[in-house]
């Protein structure tokens, strides 16, 4: 495949943090691209790095080594010197809308604020204009909206508010952390709706990062699993959800609360859930998974898996699928 | 078999300084012995104020209006202190949603758990021994399945990780369980993995003991893998109850239908359109039904008449809608 057709590519990115109790890696050598108007899910458990990957992405970490790369240009310098035009090819939508809204701003001046920071209204009228449009876009009437304060509106309403002001400046990438998890299942669906809506109008690419599978399943064009700071499985959805290989996939899987029994169906039955995730402080040397699994073998405790393919797009990184 | 706990016609408001927010509104519950029963609903539905309202422990402004909670042939609302704290601490325990702030930060977990045992009234006061608390300390931690019970009782919580604090949490509501765990979203706060461990541990431990198990959650997989029957709950009402396959393969009432529908599925069918609106304002909560102004079916008499929780066609099975309680 050539390069030049992936938005994002991210190649071996690295995050450690320095802390009183040792160095946390939060990434650990992560490689994944972004292909422009798909949708690329990041799947983890709390604490697996897929946070923070979106954070290095937009730039509110540096990178501890490893490149980001944006329409082939390089993003991985210091975050606070990372320049403000290509700043506006990115945004993101934060987890928890009721903090990531400033409480004492109308909805008008927290949609419109990218808008101001870049330039990108020459008039006050052309900036309320566009600020309608926006509000438009994201299903919520502008007229209604546009003078309240965001203590007064809903959870969903809210997280519509965080997405008008991410496509504001007309970003090719946005980052999506959790964007329904602090909202409701029937909010929940309506606010996809839309995503998936804007992605089409506007030929957006996501980078979606959950720890809900199901979500992902409906979301998605293609997936990447981590596992403490590292990525164990990456596949089209499609061939992910038919044929998961990684042991540590099957057991995320095995686990999920399903409602209907075609969905039980998919769940793999050979694996249930034991152990508890490691510190990321001290990982454990070889596969990272090594003392949940079930399989685990001598290689798997002294040498870390590299990646496999088992079938077109679909890489797994397990000493068992090596062999 | 006769109901051991019953609750009846219970509404309950919160005064605050805006008015006051009328929640519960006519709560209509029953659970058997030997019972696995879910409440699901989404939140600010009135799930833990329910429970809290069972337990006595509902915050200092609540008004208790109207209703009845009977337990095991006790009427609870307006009984003693005392006889609630005895009712209380042989009968009656409950499992907190997050497992950090039902923990004291200052204590080790033995000492926590020490207390529990010694003020359960399972042993005579002077023959409690710091060595007997310790014993039977090791012992509910291992029913817990807790890898290195030593460790962790010498712990503070902070020292713990979240799925090992909820399952400090269930050995300490188990070690005097007698008759009705009360789960309150035990699960929500944990990992997907993690969550799968617990509960399938919760579901052995209940079967194991006899106890009925009042499961509180928003999270409809939830509630399908581990009870029995069902309560689904909307602003402040019991609007459906079921067998829990039943509800799940045919719903009745529309919110219930939404809800299951809005719910992405592992199959990959897509989205739904989810549910308008959100959940009404409770000073001043729509009159009759209070779905109706997110229902696609309201009639004239949604918004006239609140509908009764009644059954409808095949066993067991009741809904509060007017569709179909037709008069």
């Amino acid at each position: 495949m050539d390069k030049n057709e992936d938005l994002l590519v991210v190649e071996n990115l690295t995050k450690h943090f320095k802390t009183s109790f040792g160095v946390v890696r939060a990434i650990d050598e992560i490689n994944f691209t972004v292909k422009p108007g798909e949708t690329f899910g990041l799947v983890g458990e709390s604490g697996s790095g897929k946070s923070t990957t979106g954070y290095v992405v937009m730039g509110i970490y540096t990178p501890t080594s490893g490149r980001i790369l944006f329409k082939g240009k390089d993003l991985s310098m210091h975050a606070k010197k990372r320049p403000k035009s290509l700043k506006k090819n990115l945004a993101i939508v934060f987890q928890d809308p009721a903090s990531s809204l400033n409480p004492t701003k109308t909805i008008k001046d927290v949609v419109g604020q990218p808008l101001r920071i870049q330039g990108l209204a020459k008039s006050p009228e052309e900036y309320d204009k566009r600020v309608s449009e926006l509000l438009d876009a994201v299903e919520l009437p502008p007229e209604d909206f546009k003078n309240r304060r965001p203590r007064d509106l809903g959870g969903g309403e809210r997280q519509a508010v965080a997405i008008a002001r991410a496509i504001a400046t007309n970003p090719a990438l946005i980052v999506l952390d959790e964007p329904t998890s602090a909202l409701d299942v029937s909010i929940q669906a309506k606010i996809m709706k839309v995503l998936m809506k804007l992605q089409r109008e506007l030929n957006l690419s996501y980078l979606f990062i959950t720890h809900d599978l199901s979500l992902m399943r409906n979301v998605s064009s293609r997936v990447a699993i981590m596992y403490l700071a590292q990525i164990v499985e990456s596949a089209p959805t499609a061939d992910f959800f038919r044929n998961p290989v990684h042991p540590y996939t099957k057991m995320l899987l095995s686990s999920i609360p399903v409602l209907t029994d075609e969905e039980e169906k998919l769940k793999p039955k050979e694996m249930t859930s034991r152990g508890e995730v490691p510190s990321a402080i001290n990982p454990p040397p070889g596969c990272r998974f090594h003392p949940r699994c079930p399989f685990a073998e001598e290689t798997c405790r002294s040498k870390q898996p590299t990646f496999v393919t088992v079938e077109p797009e679909h890489q797994v990184a397990c000493h068992l699928v090596a062999k | 078999m006769e109901p051991f706990l019953e609750v009846k016609g219970l509404f309950v408001g919160f005064k605050t300084y805006m008015g006051k927010l009328k929640v519960l509104n006519g709560v209509d519950f029953r659970a058997r012995q030997g019972e696995k029963v879910g409440i699901v609903g989404e939140s600010g539905c009135g799930k833990t104020t329910t429970m809290k309202a069972i337990l006595g422990i509902l915050a200092s402004n609540a008004i208790i209006d109207e209703g009845e909670i009977r337990f095991r042939g006790h009427e609870l609302l307006g009984i003693s202190k005392k006889g609630l704290n005895e009712i209380r601490r042989r009968n009656l325990t409950m499992i907190f949603q997050d497992p950090t702030a039902a923990l004291n930060p200052v204590f080790k977990i033995e000492s926590m758990l020490g207390d529990v045992i010694r003020y359960s009234g399972n042993f005579e006061r002077e023959k409690v021994t710091k060595k007997l608390l310790r014993e039977k300390s090791l012992d509910a931690l291992k029913e817990v399945s807790l890898p290195d019970p030593e460790r962790v009782l010498d712990s503070y919580p902070f020292q713990l990780s979240g799925g090992m604090r909820q399952r400090v949490c269930i050995a300490m509501s188990l070690a005097t369980a007698k008759d009705l765990l009360i789960a309150d979203e035990p699960t929500t706060n944990l990992d997907v993995t993690i969550q799968d461990q617990v509960l399938r541990l919760m579901k052995n431990l209940v079967d194991k003991k006899n106890l009925s198990i009042i499961l509180i959650s928003h999270a409809l997989g939830t509630i399908r893998n581990t009870v029995d029957t069902v309560y689904v709950m909307y602003a402040g009402n019991m609007i459906e109850f079921s067998e829990t396959r039943r509800l799940f393969s045919s719903p009745l009432h529309p919110y219930t239908e939404g809800l299951l529908k809005s719910v992405p599925k592992l199959t990959g069918a897509g989205f739904s359109e989810g549910i308008e609106g959100r959940i009404p304002d409770y000073i001043t909560p729509p009159p009759g039904c209070r779905f109706n102004p997110r229902c696609k079916y309201a009639m004239e008499i949604c918004r006239k008449e609140s509908p009764r929780l009644l059954k409808v066609g095949a066993d067991n099975h009741e809904v509060a809608c007017w569709l179909y309680n037709k008069r």
